[in-house]
């Protein structure tokens, strides 16, 4: 008994004198600042990568899966060990500017520095003191788990040459404040285009944030472009949407749930305004969808009735869906998207909506995929994408075959 | 050896309606709760999957979703002369389990019972004397109505039903019910969109002079938002209610109403597939100091907590009452203790109806889609002229016209061969039913104890039901029969069929999961097992909660009755009690 108990005493002992030490740095730190650091980290969503489902606040452990292989997001708790405790403020602000860690390694871009680097150094020095108070966690996380030659960091030197611009945000002067708070979120902590801008081939933004695959899902364009972006949608439905996880009858799930979940649902009201005016604002294209695919084509016709018998109970006949419950289809921007990966993810696998205060239902499609084969998915999901004056290309068997092999034992 | 885990603030047997509202209303209150549920985990999206949801034989004939035999059985016999077998399986009512419990598969019928219930022994005894009652054990709940008003008003809104009010605020509303009680607003959702059959009924009983309105329905008329934020979806008249989950939000149920919201708290946990053996109380057997429970792998666990909430289907929360020693088990030959004591049922009968010149499409069906004429039921007629107390509400509710379970053939066709087959064909579209769903009243020989014989898989002893309908509610049964033949001939059929109640209880055939009593609510500790905040009186931190309270059963379904006691006892928990842990609320 008492060999099994020592070490764990021992665990104890050392865990409370870290967490003494850091209240004690915490109380030389003026509140404000603090609190200023604590929403500058909910704008940055760091919890998103760097807190593990069911795990300490930023104790690290997510496993990013990126094209060139498995990054696991680190332990960023001011534990002087495993964490960031050992970090001085200026290695703080050169990893988040520049991409440079505490011991001069580059960091991977998964760590989205090119959005970062536009942070004002006030909002890194706030975010830095909201990092002190937090409670430091002993948990060793090896972030580097790619294959060669993607696991020699110095390659960032290069990468970091042809992709990435350090420098501070600069506001537009013939834009309005609010429009320049917009861009300075969008651009900086929010990081929006690391998920909504389509990549190089070294994986790097590429171009407006105009949507593009990434885990098995379709970001979908967040320009102004009266198509498949934004334009059609009011500020209020953008902010409606980041804050509640229901807006122009979209319900957010996928990637996009956790983002609501842990970040922009706790947005204030003026930034998520501010972020939706800037969105609506970006040129993404010429806002025409192409012609309707026919009525009477044979994927149409079965794809009415594939509607009718699985889809049209929840989400109607018409696919105005009901409110805050079953996504409206009509006119909904999200199924228009030129790429239809999200949609045949959500009748595959099925998906859950974000749960907030305002909107805690978390309504949730099944998974449709032990019903429907590859064709009918391909056919039921043109009819949608076609009908009640959408208009979207039509979704070939071969793509629903491709995303249910790879989706196949989880969503 | 059970293994300890560490003290929680409430401990919840059993996760349906009510240990629902009140680990909601008990976490708001910011105490630490911890739900033990013997069934698993449900969800709408998973479980009630739209794409095999609908399957007939695996839930309503499998009946996948109830609770079975093996799990627990219960004995019964009609009188105490007989000797109790157990029920090898459950026909005459379905337990439910699972996290909802019988909230997950319900039709959804949700009345509030008549002022003069909560008062029965006072009310009857003024307006006809004593002797009247003399062979029956009717009692007052030591609550009334307007006590229950508000708590009502909470659980129909909570549930978004769709009804009309017939009473509001003692003004008699066109279009609702004019024999209930007086509400303060209205339902939250207008009534539901009328089908073919219940309109008909509807027109022949106002033919007779009756008063027919829209059944309170828990299948939404409208899409809803509840008061906690929660969104639900129009009901799509699909038939696939009773014994089913919905699978379009649109019935309400602890998934569709409470669990959204509840298990986003840091201070709730749900454990599932985790069957509690027996409170334990402390070496006084004053206070209960903790729960004992066995999990899926069979390993036992001792959960402590400040307080137990009993909220299991009845029959089990008067199970375990008697199984942890909490008050005194109910003795017919004397009459003493109180646990076990007005079990009381349902006292149903059917009218059957087949027509040649009309097509009712039975498919298009909701649950609780339908008329009530409630004229004949409690004490809304003068009884003076009949020889029995109680009453029926008549009910023409076509529920569903599912393959498997609906086969509307005249008697004496064949039950199988070419000869059913042409009747089914016949009558499929062209017949409907209206019952009359009567109030059970209690009687001194109908009671729950354990059995002394059999046990179940733990080796704890069975509940044994002693039961058998009392005279005086055959006796109502057989009048209201007359009263539907009456509404049936004015409907003018090829053919009516009246399926009459009869003596004795048969335990086999499906009649109703409507179970109440056993651990009964009142002013007497003689006559009562828990309090009117249905606090025990024997083991103050303990609360019992569920249609294990009603003293008798009306002619009404019992849920939304239920909904507002889980309200009305979360109240006094959260208003009363936590002032003064562990003191009763009334001194006895």
């Amino acid at each position: 008994m008492s060999t099994t108990m020592k070490p764990s005493l021992i665990a104890a002992t050392v865990a409370a004198l870290v967490i003494s030490a850091g209240v004690a740095r915490a109380v030389e730190q003026p509140f404000d600042q603090i609190q200023g650091g604590r929403y500058q980290a909910v704008l940055g969503d760091c919890a998103g990568c760097h807190t593990a489902p069911g795990g300490k606040p930023y104790a690290g452990g997510v496993a990013l899966q990126t094209p060139f292989g498995t990054l696991v997001a680190p332990n960023i708790t001011p534990d002087r060990e495993t964490g960031i405790g050992a970090w001085s403020e200026e290695d703080f602000r050169r990893a988040l500017k520049q991409g440079i860690g505490h011991g001069g390694e580059r960091l991977y871009p998964a760590m989205p520095y090119p959005a970062y680097t536009k942070m004002t150094d006030s909002d890194v020095a706030a975010l830095w003191a909201y990092f002190q108070t937090i409670e430091p966690v002993s948990n060793e996380v090896h972030s580097n788990q790619l294959p060669f030659p993607f696991n020699i960091r110095l390659l960032m030197a290069g990468w970091n040459w042809l992709n990435f611009t350090p420098g501070e945000f600069k506001a537009d002067p013939n834009k309005s404040d609010q429009w320049n708070r917009g861009a300075y979120l969008v651009e900086g902590a929010g990081h929006c285009s690391v998920c909504h801008a389509p990549k190089s081939a070294l994986g790097a933004d590429k171009g407006a944030m105009t949507g593009t695959v990434l885990q098995g899902w379709f970001a979908p364009n967040i320009t102004g472009n009266l198509h498949d972006g934004v334009g059609q949608w009011s500020v209020d439905d953008i902010v409606a949407y980041l804050k509640t996880g229901v807006g122009r009858g979209s319900v957010g799930s996928g990637p996009m749930r956790e983002v609501i979940e842990n970040s922009t649902s706790k947005m204030n009201d003026a930034d998520l305004k501010a972020i939706a005016v800037y969105l609506k604002d970006l040129p993404g294209g010429e806002g025409k969808g192409p012609a309707p695919v026919a009525k009477d084509s044979p994927a149409m016709q079965t794809g009415a009735r594939i509607y009718a018998v699985n889809c049209s109970a929840c989400h109607n006949g018409d696919g105005s869906g009901q409110v805050n419950l079953f996504p409206k289809l009509a006119g909904n921007s999200v199924v228009q998207q030129g790429d239809p990966t999200s949609l045949i993810h959500v009748v595959l696998a099925g998906s859950q909506g974000a749960a907030t205060d305002a909107q805690p239902t978390t309504p949730a499609m099944p998974s449709l995929a032990w019903r429907l084969t590859d064709q009918q998915v391909a056919d039921v999901l043109t009819y949608i994408r076609n009908s009640w004056g959408n208009a979207a290309p039509p979704v070939a068997p071969d793509a629903v075959r491709k995303l249910r092999d790879s989706t196949k034992g989880g969503s | 050896m059970a293994r300890k885990l560490p003290r929680k603030d409430v401990v919840i047997v059993g996760l349906g309606w009510t240990g629902a509202i009140l680990a909601h209303e008990l976490t708001d209150a910011g105490l630490d709760v911890v739900a033990i549920e013997r069934g698993p985990w449900r969800d709408t999206a998973t479980d009630f999957n739209i794409g095999y949801m609908p399957d007939e034989l695996r839930y309503a004939v499998r009946r996948d979703l109830f609770l079975q035999p093996a799990q627990e059985a219960i004995t019964m016999r009609n009188n105490v002369s007989e000797t109790a077998l157990p029920m090898r399986d459950y026909g005459s009512f379905l337990p439910g389990t699972g996290v909802g419990g019988a909230g997950v598969h319900w039709n959804g019928h949700t009345w509030r019972f008549d002022p003069a219930d909560f008062q029965l022994k006072t009310h009857l005894t003024e307006r006809y004397g004593a002797e009247r009652i003399a062979d029956l054990q009717v009692e007052d709940w030591g609550v009334t109505y307007d006590e229950m008003e508000n708590a009502y008003d909470r659980f129909e809104y909570l549930c978004g039903i769709s009804g009309k009010a017939g009473n509001l605020g003692g003004n008699i509303q066109d279009g609702g019910n004019p024999f209930e009680g007086a509400r303060k607003r209205e339902y939250p959702l207008p009534p539901m969109k009328m089908t073919y059959a219940p309109t008909l009924f509807a027109q022949a009983a106002k033919s007779l002079g009756l008063h027919p309105f829209p059944t309170p329905s828990a299948n939404l008329s409208k899409p809803y938002v509840n008061p906690l934020g929660i969104g639900m979806g129009e009901c799509t008249y699909c038939g696939f209610c009773e014994r089913f989950g919905c699978a379009n939000y649109s019935k309400s149920s602890a998934q569709t109403t409470i669990l959204p919201v509840l298990m986003r708290k840091s201070n709730f946990e749900a454990r599932c597939n985790s069957e509690v053996m027996q409170v334990n109380l402390d070496p006084s057997g004053k206070m209960a100091k903790s729960v004992t429970y066995v999990d899926s792998s069979g390993v036992e666990w001792e959960q402590p907590a400040e307080m137990v909430l009993l909220c299991a289907y009845g029959l089990h929360n008067a199970r375990l009452m008697m199984l942890s020693n909490i008050g005194k088990i109910y003795d017919p030959q004397t009459g003493e203790g109180t646990v076990g004591r007005n079990y009381c049922y349902q006292t149903n009968a059917g009218m059957q109806l087949f027509f040649d010149d009309k097509n009712f499409n039975p498919f298009i069906a909701a649950g609780a889609c339908g008329q009530t004429v409630d004229d004949f039921n409690g004490d809304h007629f003068d009884h003076g002229p009949v020889d029995f107390v109680g009453g029926a509400g008549i009910n023409c509710i076509p529920t569903n016209g599912r393959p498997i379970g609906f086969r509307p053939v005249p008697p004496g066709t064949p039950r199988w061969g070419s000869e059913w087959k042409k009747a089914t064909k016949d009558n499929y579209l062209k017949s409907f039913a209206f019952s009359s769903q009567g109030s059970s009243y209690a009687a001194r020989g109908n009671y729950l104890d354990l059995d002394p014989t059999y046990k179940d898989r733990f080796g704890r002893p069975l509940l044994r039901m002693t039961f058998d309908f009392p005279d005086n509610d055959i006796r109502m049964s057989h009048w209201v029969s007359d009263r539907m033949e009456e509404i049936a001939k004015a409907l003018n059929p090829k053919k009516y069929v009246s399926g009459k109640r009869n003596k004795s209880w048969n335990s086999v055939p499906y009649q109703s999961t409507h179970n109440t009593g056993g651990a009964t609510m009142g002013a007497n500790p003689k006559t009562s097992a828990v309090n009117k905040y249905l606090q025990s009186w024997d083991v103050p931190n303990v609360f019992v909660i569920g249609a294990s309270a009603f003293q008798q059963n009306a002619g009404k379904n019992p849920t939304g009755t239920v909904g507002a006691l889980a309200f009305h006892a979360a109240d006094a928990i959260r208003n009363q009690y936590l002032r003064n842990p562990g003191a009763p609320l009334v001194q006895a």
